[in-house]
């Protein structure tokens, strides 16, 4: 081919795999070429399993300088099952990043409102840990975390150092409790209750399941953030990643080249997009 | 550039000619000729020809448009092989002629060609496209459900390398490309055409769009786009769509669908193993299903929607095309009839 193909992924290693819950891991990924992945948070990477297929996977760490990065994935279809079987110093593809991120410079003297539903902490985090690396940069960081059981909760010992610190507010609930938890117990919007805000200095950037997004955004709404001051990040499938396959056409937008990461503002209106 | 005219006795010794300087030809051949079921219709299709004879000129429609070619139905992206862990990309390197291409098809392909040359670039696509000769002819005669000519896809300006109107005598020729010009110096018995033959041109086409405006949208194609705005919830899509097999004819026989899907094949030793794309449709109930099993249009009539919204307005608003070509391909195949772009469009229109 005379020019490069856009479908040929990177070859990558697999450095470590730490065990999340019963659904997901993490995975250390070091790119085989040595150069770092150059990722922004919020964007994704396409995993090749070769033989079995590739999918769109969000990067969970903070960019960094180091070649490494990390990606969460959970059990869930052909190739995440497989990814799943893997173990450390098995070869992969990846292709990326890709896709927008959140808008981390333009928020910078911001007070930052983020709102992770299970899974939604894995792209989150990745924002997350990059404004507590440059905690100066940001004003009051408030964390809402929710999950279904005090078992699916991701990166617990992470998240209990990140309780600990005097420098953020963190809450978070579970839909269903166990003998264990001592915590909050209900959807992800019976913590808004708990905090006040300066709506005109707070974004609020939200990634969760799609049934998340429409109480939470009436939550954010209710506190007083305005549509352009909502981030959300939508999941889609997506095949190529380049916005030619179709699969994760939202009207005229192509989520995968548009987003996934958006302003609520700017797709409000539009037919999919958070139902 | 001036017109050509090619002697009808000179086109099959040009085809011939065309044959033997490429690799691959392909035109459009008559299926009800070779069918053995009797009584069976037979449908015209696109295939690699041997001699001139084996070909059409005068077909209404192929069952499947001339984007099998582009975008193969099955193409091999990557092969890999585990062992010392090596990857590579696979080129397309036939040259081929597609031989006989309507303008409606032709503008399809332009749409095709904006598409995967947007950046991020479909280098597979465009490698393809680069090695493709198209040889276009105006149709004359008119499939029943077709309507390109109220899709303002009667005629086509550019995307071509030579495109011929068949005028009975002879066939004019349009020369689209330097590649057209030529190619079209090895065939034989070709002269420039004098006026009264461009005039004859120009009354071959104007009746054939007028007997394709036997079935036509009741207004402009353009008003398309802000029709569709506003028109989502009606009823139009939840009635017609209970009939929907979700089976996604609409979107194989469609010139301007292009969507796929993406899959690994792998030897028996897994070790050695190729991606491919295949041909994808909207209709299809897992298309916009994600892997945590939520499912973006999960209900028949909002896929239903999306393809006539996708066709009418998405692709314009992203790539300043209608998506449409008025081919008629979906309306004829759909095995319920309820793809016919003329009678949902029409409807919206008389706002019932």
């Amino acid at each position: 081919m005379g020019s490069p193909s856009p479908y040929l992924p990177g070859l990558a290693t697999i450095m470590k795999i730490e065990e999340q819950t019963a659904m997901e891991k993490l995975f250390m990924v070091r790119p085989n070429d040595g150069k770092p992945l150059g990722h922004k948070p919020g964007q994704f990477v396409e995993v090749s399993v070769f033989g079995v297929g590739e999918c769109p996977i969000s990067v969970s760490s903070a960019p960094n300088k180091k070649t490494d990065f990390e990606i969460c994935v959970r059990r869930a279809g052909n190739v995440t099952n497989a990814l799943h079987n893997l173990k450390a110093g098995d070869v992969i593809g990846i292709r990326g990043p890709y896709g927008t991120h959140f808008p981390f410079e333009d928020l910078k003297g911001k007070d930052l409102l983020f709102v992770a539903g299970g899974l939604g902490i894995v792209p989150l985090r990745s924002f997350i840990n990059y404004a507590l690396e440059r905690r100066r940069d940001y004003g009051r960081i408030i964390i809402l975390f929710g999950a279904r059981t005090p078992a699916d909760r991701l990166f617990k010992a992470e998240i209990a150092s990140l309780a600990r610190r005097p420098d953020l507010e963190y809450l978070e609930t579970v839909d269903v409790g166990d003998a264990s938890w001592k915590g909050n117990v209900g959807v992800i919007t019976t913590l808004f209750p708990k905090f006040t805000i300066d709506p005109k200095k707070t974004y609020a950037i939200m990634v969760g399941p799609p049934v998340m997004y429409r109480f939470a955004i009436a939550a954010a709404r209710a506190k007083g953030l305005a549509d352009d001051h909502i981030i959300v990040s939508l999941e889609r499938k997506m095949k190529c990643g380049l916005g030619k396959c179709g699969h994760c056409q939202m009207g005229p937008v192509y989520v995968c080249q548009e987003g996934p990461v958006f302003n609520f503002a700017a797709i409000k209106n539009l037919e999919e997009a958070l139902s | 550039m001036s017109l050509a005219i090619i002697e009808k006795e000179g086109l099959h010794l040009f085809v011939a000619e065309l044959l033997r300087q490429k690799n691959t030809v392909v035109g459009v051949k008559d299926q009800s000729a070779v069918s053995s079921i009797p009584g069976d219709s037979g449908f015209y299709t696109y295939a690699p020809i041997n001699s001139p004879g084996e070909m059409t000129l005068s077909f209404d429609v192929t069952l499947i448009p001339p984007k099998k070619y582009l975008l193969p139905a099955y193409e091999q992206l990557l092969t890999f092989n585990l062992s010392p862990g090596s990857i590579k990309a696979d080129a397309p390197k036939e040259e081929l002629i597609i031989f006989g291409v309507h303008p409606y098809d032709i503008i399809a392909i332009n749409q095709m060609d904006k598409v995967f040359s947007a950046i991020p670039q479909d280098n597979h696509y465009l490698e393809r496209r680069k090695r493709t000769t198209i040889i276009g002819i105006d149709p004359v005669k008119v499939a029943p459900r077709a309507f390109w000519s109220s899709m303002g896809a009667d005629t086509v300006a550019g995307g071509f390398d030579l495109m011929l109107t068949d005028i009975g005598q002879c066939y004019v020729v349009d020369v689209g490309s330097k590649k057209g010009a030529s190619l079209l110096k090895t065939a034989p018995r070709t002269r420039e055409a004098a006026p009264a033959e461009v005039k004859e041109r120009d009354k071959v086409r104007a009746e054939a769009r007028k007997r394709c405006d036997a079935n036509r949208l009741s207004f402009s194609y353009l008003e398309l786009p802000s029709l569709l705005d506003g028109n989502e919830e009606h009823v139009i899509w939840e009635e017609k769509s209970h009939l929907c097999f979700s089976c996604g004819t609409c979107n194989l026989v469609c010139p301007t669908c292009y969507c796929f899907d993406v899959r690994d094949d792998v030897s028996i030793d897994l070790k050695k193993g190729s991606r491919y794309r295949t041909w994808d449709g909207c209709l299809l109930s897992d298309f916009a299903r994600v892997a945590g099993g939520g499912n973006f249009r999960g209900h028949r009539a909002d896929r239903y929607r999306h393809r006539f919204y996708r066709k009418g307005q998405f692709i314009y608003r992203r790539f300043g095309d209608i998506a449409c070509v008025g081919c008629g391909r979906c309306s004829a195949q759909c095995p319920s009839d309820i793809a016919d772009p003329v009678t949902v469009f029409n409807r919206l229109k008389e706002g019932i």
